[in-house]
This record gives structure tokens, sequence and C-alpha cells, in this order.
């Protein structure tokens, strides 16, 4: 019975979905709006579940000391901090009417100072790691790599000064071999053709996954064995 | 046979620079520009333009939903964006709806708020010319719902102000009541969802920006599920360039995009320096085992 139930909602919930894409027509198209709303419900407790979720890693790596522990103290207070900041909406000036983001508030003054600055300068970091990484990986060793380092070569440069000067002097025959426009037919062209092929491959996987759900064969999310 | 020596070595270094001297270089490279205040300005490409002729087509009263999603990791890349798109909504008298779908989006747009629409545009009115309805959670779920039926999921505005009391919320039933849906995205949920559950099921123009490193996946929808795009840093500079074109004024007020473009453009050379600098190391010495052999 606990696992015959939710594989009965599944397979309801699924077809009737399925159903209302097709005929977007009552009882269908309310029964659609009603699931949807359900999901955002239960989007919701996501969080509370991804906020326990995160406490239970983090204060078990505390509890046993395992590697890096000191770093999971961090992560903790600054979630409690966070989290206080908010609930209680320390420092709102109009009180508990006031916004928990607004101007004078704890979590603005910390989301400002320290998420903000620290965000930023973990994606910045990227930069330095692909300048290291594309001077060792990019190696014109086999005729596939070759072909992946002028493609890369050619959208890197498109923006730069070099980027234009390397072709600006070609013939109007040849205009065509612009690093202007060789990079945008590598967007429009292969990139398009490779991503619509992924695309395509994730979508069928999606489909049977979908299927194999609705269908009750595969019943991992159920837990158990 | 002792020069030889010598210049297999050298050859050998540059083919095997320290990491850390290619990241003192890249600082530097990033540095200057900013000291310099470098900017460089670059014309609008097809799928940027694209974009801004849409916005242009539409007329007055027209109604624009800027979804905000993305964070502070992605803002020196996705906030120009967002920049660019209010100034010429409201150059052109459009209303502007602004949600989120991630929860940092919020704050991006009060930094929109304080930053562009309250100095720039002081006669514009909240509830009546723009309106900030803050974020929800759910990605595609949320979409979907939004596209049967926006106030189930939007009962009031960030400050928990009802969406009744707002003129420019009326007749607001779905999400097929606006007439472009831009999207300032970096990850999940972002722009795909927008297209695939709100675009496409809609018939709703979608149109937006996204991180450059994002940006080769959206292709694909273009030009029939996306309007256009602005891709990176770049898209965005590209799309001040459009609106500086139409709009001459804003070609002596603040233009990030175009400004950071300059420590972007010479990471850019850097990278390709190196690029260059490891090829043909690995060239010679590829040459040089042959012959041996």
């Amino acid at each position: 019975m606990k696992r015959t139930i939710p594989l009965l909602i599944t397979f309801a919930v699924g077809l009737i979905l399925i159903i209302a894409m097709f005929i977007p027509h009552d009882p269908f198209f309310d029964m659609d709006r009603n699931f949807s709303i359900f999901y955002d419900v239960i989007a919701v407790f996501a969080f509370i579940l991804g906020g326990g979720n995160l406490l239970r890693v983090h204060l078990n790596k505390v509890y046993l000391k395992r590697r890096d522990w000191k770093y999971s103290i961090v992560t903790v207070t600054g979630f409690f901090l966070m989290l206080l900041a908010g609930l209680l909406k320390i420092g709102v000036t109009e009180g508990w009417s006031g916004n928990f983001q607004g101007t004078g508030s704890l979590f603005k003054y910390l989301y400002d100072c320290t998420f903000q600055p620290l965000s930023s300068t973990m994606f910045s970091l990227l930069a330095f790691f692909v300048a290291s990484a594309s001077y060792r990986a990019f190696r014109a060793k086999t005729i596939e790599a070759s072909i992946l380092l002028v493609a890369a070569f050619v959208i890197l440069v498109r923006p730069t000064p070099l980027g234009y000067y390397l072709t600006f002097w070609l013939p109007d025959p040849l205009k065509f071999l612009t690093i202007s426009n060789l990079s945008t037919w590598i967007l429009a062209v292969p990139n398009m053709v490779g991503q619509r092929a992924i695309m395509i491959g994730i979508a069928l996987g999606i489909v049977s996954t979908s299927l194999r759900l609705i269908l009750g064969i595969e019943r991992g999310y159920l837990g158990g064995e | 046979m002792a020069d030889e020596q010598v210049k297999l070595t050298l050859v050998e270094k540059l083919g095997r620079v320290d990491r850390r001297i290619i990241f003192l270089l890249m600082g530097v490279a990033v540095l200057i520009p900013l000291l310099i205040h470098y900017t460089t300005t670059i014309p609008a490409s097809l799928i940027v333009q694209d974009l801004f002729d849409k916005v242009e087509s539409l007329p007055p009263g027209s109604k624009v939903l800027i979804s905000f999603d993305y964070g502070p990791a992605t803002e020196p890349e996705n906030q120009p964006m967002a920049t660019s798109i209010t100034r010429h909504c409201f150059e052109k008298g459009l209303r502007i709806y602004m949600i989120s779908l991630w929860a940092t989006g919020p704050r991006q747009a009060t930094e929109l708020i304080d930053g562009i629409i309250t100095p720039e545009f002081p006669g514009k009115v909240y509830g009546i010319d723009w309106i900030d309805l803050g974020f929800k959670a759910g990605g595609q779920g949320l979409i979907n719902t939004l596209l049967s039926d926006f106030t189930a999921m939007y009962t009031t505005d960030v400050n928990g102000r009802a969406i009744a009391e707002f003129p420019m919320m009326a007749g607001i039933k779905s999400l097929r009541a606006f007439d472009l849906i831009y999207c300032v995205g970096s990850g999940q949920p972002g722009n795909k969802e927008w297209i695939q559950f709100a675009g496409d099921p809609g018939r709703i123009p979608v149109g937006g920006g996204t991180t450059a490193v994002m940006a080769p996946q959206l292709y694909p929808y273009y030009p029939k599920q996306t309007v256009g795009l602005l891709g990176g840093l770049q898209g965005a500079a590209e799309y001040e360039a459009a609106l500086m074109v139409k709009y001459p004024k804003y070609k002596t007020m603040s233009r990030v995009a175009s400004e950071k473009m300059g420590p972007q453009v010479s990471a850019h050379l850097v990278i390709a320096a190196f690029i260059i600098l490891g090829n043909v190391t690995y060239l010679v010495e590829r040459r040089r085992q042959k012959k041996r052999q």
C-alpha cells in the first residue's frame, strides 16, 4: 500500500498533465492549473528541506571532526546569522511591518558586505583559471583539437582590437572570413547544430524517464530497495 | 651544440609557464583598463539588434515583464542588461513588471530601482509605469502557473501591497497579457525555462540576456523562439551601443557594459596570447622530438 498509492498518484497526475497539454480545456485545464499551484507550494517547502539538509551535513562534519570541519562552522554560523537577521528583521527602521531587505537592515548589510562581494569574487576567479586552463589545454595535438582551438580563438578575439586588425584588410569577396563574421557563423551554425543535437537527446531522455515514472517502471524516487 | 641546448630550455620554459605568472598577467590585464577607464564600443550584432528592434516596435503602454533570474555572482554581466532594457522601455513609454525566479533576484531589482529608475526617471510612477512583484519559488512550475493564472501566485507586490491597488495590474490575468518577456538570467531557472514554459505554449515574445557561458546554449532558440539575446557583457555592450545610436543622450551617460568591456578585452588578449604561446612551443618541441628520433 505504501508503494501502490504513490504510484497511482504519479500515474494519474502524469496522465492528466499530458492530456492537459493536448486538450487545454476544462476540466484538464483547471487540473493543470491546480497541479502547478501545488507544485509551487511544494517548492517553497524545498527551501526548508534544503536548510535542514545543509545543517545535517555540516553539523555532522563538525561533530565527527572530518576534513576541513572548521569551514563547516563558518557555513552554519553564516546560515543562522542571515536567517535570524531576516526573520527578526533586525535593524529595519519600520519595525515588523518593514521590508527585511530595506535600508538599514542587518540582512541588507550582510548581503551587501559579505554575500555580494564573495559571490562576485568566486565568479571572477574563473577568468584566472580559464586563462591557465586555455594555455595548457588548447594545444593542436590532433585535427579535432585544432578545430576546437581555431573556433575558440576566433570567438575569443572577436571583441578585441586584434580581432579587427587580423582580418579587416580582406577584400570584399573574402569579407565572410573576417573574425566578426566567422564568430557569428561558429555560434549560429556549428554551435547551434551541436546544441540542438544535445537538446533533442536530453528531451528524448526526459520523455522516456517520464514515461517510466508514469507507468511505475522507475521507482527510485520512492526510496527503499 | 651548447647554443641549441639553451634554446631548447627556453622553449621548454615557455611551454611550461608557472600558473602564478599567468594569474599575475591576467590580474594586470584586468587592472590597467580599469585604472585608465578604457571604454570600447561594439556595434550591435544581429541577435542583439533584433531584440532592440522588438522593443522599439512596441507601442507606448505595452507591458514588458522583466525577470531577474541571477544573483550577485554574475552581476557585472547581467546588471547592465537590466539597465539597458529599463532605459529603453522607459524611453519608449512601456510599462515594466519586475519579478524573479531566483531568491537573489529581488536585490538586483532593488539595485536597478535605486541606481537607474529613481535617479534617471523620477517622473515614472510606481504602480503606474513600473512595479516590483518580487520573488516566488517554483522555477518552471511557477512559469507554468503564471501562464494560466498570474494572480494565483502574485497577490501582492514586493512590499506586501495588494496588486489590486495598482492601476497597471488591471487586466493582467496571465502571462499572455504581456507584450514581451525579458529574462535576465544566468542559469536554471532562466531564459530556457521562459522560452519553454511561457514563450512557446503562450506564443509570447521572449528575449533577454544571459552570461557568456550560457549564451551558446540558447542559440538554437533564435530567431523563432526567442526574439533576440544578449550574450554576456559583450551582448550588453552591444545593446548599449544600439541604444546610443537611437537615443544619443546616452552617449554622455554611464555605460556600464561598455566601460567593463575594457578589462574583458584585455583579458581575452592575454588568454589569446597564452594560447598562441602554448601552441608555438608545443609545435617547436614536437618538431625537435621528431628530429631526434
